[in-house]
């Protein structure tokens, strides 16, 4: 850290500018200087996969504040943006880059999610020079820093991310033992990181590259013909990422063996506008119910929780809590709204078929 | 509901329009809240980049007008601009900054920076402790006695409904002390010192408050009164009184700007009773009833954080403030719709509204004949009149 790091992250800094802190005072001048924060600036946005009447995907370089931590290959970073210049929202992004250190350049790669309206907006409307909000980097799906002799990648569509950055990451660190890489894709078009995945096939070092489009005819997933690529695969260190389908596979192949590390992403699933079943659960207190269509804050009550709340109208902010995932519509306006992890008025909140609370 | 109408026959004058609230039947009350309704739905669809970029200029020109009176200091000709930078400072960040973004006001855009439950603002009261009183307890149970603690903050007399004591002598002084001292006052709010001096409660029952106090007046003196007093070397007299005389600038201002909301003559308060099982509609009503706004210029709706518009306000506590303006003509047409009395005026009138109300209400409500007239009793013994609303 530099002397002016220092002396910014200071204990007499932070008392001659409380109650705000330094960062709140630093952003006005230069969006890029921060003591704390870490935001970073787009540097570029290129296109990988543009197959015409598919969602694009993009890699998106970063330039963070020198206040970015680095990252370990295969961690994400909760991104935030600013649509429109309004509404900040947030999701969160699989560093497709090798491992970085403090203030490095990094890369996240992802695919215009159609209902997505961040990784829409980041494949399709930022341009570069634009600012983002990020956390520090997040997760343990990670390489160890001792790399096993012989590692297996399985990863579907855009859950290429992560186990391109552990492979870029062993590239760099020449590592010198076996890549089994195993990728499944919609087609050839749709293959993110071709040119580059096909120069390492044929490279060699000792990278064994399968690309897989079972859509096209290839064989799908099974323990088989896991086994026939990869005799004993259930005892070498894999790593897996992509849709659920895929991962349900793979975990159903490994049968529970500790050799098999999993990550998968949360998505938002909207539910039917009149519907009001499904069933509401507190993951704090491990209680849960069939959701009765009353407000939550009264939903979480009937069950004997006793969440803090003010005014039950939706006007003090009390009982603001999170929602980790479901649907609830605003009981005042009407508006759904299906976002994971997202603050809500459980006074005024009632939710729209499962719904799982912060409670 | 009944409605006690505070009309005390010196000061019909500062009532607008009709004299006398009206009661509205409940048909009427639940059609007014729709109304209401609407116009929150419609504002709430075009917050956007407006907004946005507003509050952000604001919070701006707040930091900029801040470290330009710190650096002033230094400059020892330049203490009167100095004082006036950091007090319009102090002024932007309570008021248009900070009291609009613990509302929750911009907790739609979802940056951390200006969002009600990480905001701190500058002045000794915790941000925690305030909107548990302001917005819990004030805004919902708003100028209901016995409930709302901001009717005369648990020291003044401010309404013919509290008893008269003795003590209420003192209301002038008090209300000047609590003028000056105004952020201390907001911060010692919560703790309810008049309830344990009357035995109702116990210090030890405010204890959960005293760290979260002790912890925000030390950052606040410690900044204000040593840190950047230490910093200007010898001018450590001259800082330290300009840091001081700015805290008190955002005292006055802020108090003077916060009574002309609920006490001025014609603003009405409510028994407990008449607020149980309340619908929305009688709610938004009595926010209505229980509230005044203050005429003025662009700038100084933005300098009172647009509290000016105290009714739109208290109606719309989670709108952007800025909005009240445009919001208020809406709301002014409704009210005379209805037939329901919207108080509004100019600073002075107002200010000379509620003076005259801290001082009538020093007096018992029978005053004794010696007193001049316009000091004398409080009831006005008025009814409140039954007027049926044309349909």
């Amino acid at each position: 850290m530099s002397i002016g790091q220092s002396i910014l992250r200071s204990r007499a800094v932070a008392a001659l500018t409380s109650p705000h802190g330094v960062d709140r005072y630093l952003e006005q001048v230069n969006p890029m200087w921060a003591a704390h924060e870490v935001r970073a600036r787009i540097v570029s946005v290129d296109r990988e996969v543009d197959v015409p009447g598919h969602p694009p995907v993009a890699t998106i370089t970063l330039q963070p504040t020198s206040t970015w931590r680095g990252h370990r290959a295969g961690q994400h970073v909760q991104l935030g943006v600013e649509i429109d210049g309004a509404r900040r929202t947030t999701r969160v992004f699989t560093v497709s880059s090798p491992d970085s250190r403090r203030g490095d350049r990094f890369t996240i790669t992802l695919r215009a999610n159609p209902d997505g309206v961040v990784s829409r907006y980041l494949v399709k409307r930022a341009t570069p020079g634009t600012m983002v909000h990020l956390s520090e980097a997040e997760g343990d799906f990670v390489l160890p820093d001792h790399v096993p002799e012989h590692v297996l990648f399985i990863s579907g569509g855009s859950g290429i991310t992560p186990v391109m950055s552990m492979l870029r990451s062993l590239q760099r660190r020449t590592h010198r033992g076996r890549v089994t890489f195993v990728h499944y894709a919609q087609s050839p078009d749709h293959q993110i990181f071709a040119a580059e995945l096909d120069e390492i096939r044929r490279s060699g070092h000792g990278i064994d590259v399968h690309l897989l489009h079972p859509e096209l005819g290839d064989p799908a997933l099974s323990p088989a013909w896991l086994e026939r690529l990869v005799p004993g695969y259930r005892d070498v260190p894999t790593w897996a990422c992509g849709p659920a389908p895929l991962i349900e596979a793979v975990q159903a192949a490994y049968d529970g063996s500790d050799a098999l590390r999993v990550e998968y992403f949360k998505a938002p699933r909207p539910a039917a506008s009149s519907e009001v079943g499904g069933d509401v659960s507190f993951s704090r207190s491990g209680e849960s119910a069939p959701n009765s269509g009353a407000s939550l804050l009264e939903q979480a009550e009937a069950l004997g929780l006793r969440p803090e709340f003010g005014c039950r109208m939706g006007i003090c902010f009390t009982c603001t809590s999170r929602k980790s995932e479901g649907t609830v519509r605003n009981v005042l306006t009407g508006e759904e709204s299906s976002l994971p992890d997202e603050d809500i008025r459980i006074c005024v909140s009632a939710p729209v078929g499962d719904c799982t609370v912060e409670l | 509901m009944t409605v006690t109408a505070q009309s005390a026959p010196t000061d019909t004058h500062t009532i607008p329009g009709d004299a006398l609230l009206r009661r509205l039947t409940p048909e009427q009350i639940e059609a007014f809240g729709a109304e209401l309704d609407e116009i929150r739905q419609r504002v709430i669809g075009r917050l956007g980049e407006e907004d946005a970029t507003y509050i952000r200029n604001v919070v701006k020109a707040q930091r900029a007008f801040e470290v330009a009176g710190r650096a002033l200091f230094y400059v020892p000709p330049a203490w009167p601009l100095a004082v006036a930078a950091l007090s319009v400072s102090k002024i932007l960040d309570n008021m248009e900054i900070g009291h609009n973004v613990m509302h929750g006001q911009y907790d739609w855009m979802g940056d951390p920076g200006l969002n009600s439950r990480m905001y701190e603002w500058d002045n000794v009261c915790p941000s925690d402790q305030w909107k548990y009183s302001h917005n819990y307890i004030h805004h919902t149970y708003t100028n209901i006695l016995g409930k709302d603690r901001d009717i005369g903050y648990g020291i003044l007399r401010m309404d013919e409904e509290q008893e008269w004591k003795p003590h209420y002598l003192g209301n002038p002084l008090y209300a000047t002390l609590l003028m000056l001292g105004f952020e201390w006052g907001v911060a010692m709010h919560d703790l309810e010192f008049e309830r344990i001096m009357a035995g109702e409660k116990t210090w030890a029952e405010t204890k959960h408050l005293h760290a979260g106090l002790i912890r925000k007046i030390r950052n606040q003196a410690l900044k204000d009164y040593l840190l950047f007093p230490a910093l200007t070397g010898p001018l450590f007299p001259l800082t330290f009184a300009g840091n001081a005389t700015a805290n008190l600038v955002r005292n006055i201002w802020a108090f003077n700007i916060i009574f002309c909301g609920h006490f001025p003559a014609g603003v009405s308060t409510f028994s407990q009773e008449e607020c149980e099982d309340e619908s929305r509609g009688h709610w938004y009503y009595r926010q209505l009833l229980g509230s005044a706004n203050i005429t003025g210029s662009k700038l100084f709706h933005v300098m009172t954080g647009n509290l000016s518009h105290q009714i739109e306000h208290h109606l719309f506590p989670d709108l952007p403030a800025r909005r009240y303006p445009e919001i208020a003509e809406e709301v002014r047409e409704i009210c005379e719709r209805y037939g329901i009395a919207y108080n509004t005026g100019p600073l002075g009138k107002q200010l000379g509204s509620v003076a005259r109300k801290i001082c009538r209400f020093a007096l018992p409500d029978k005053a004794p004949r010696f007193l001049p007239g316009f000091l004398g009793g409080g009831r006005s013994g008025e009814p409140v009149a039954e007027t049926p609303l044309a349909a």
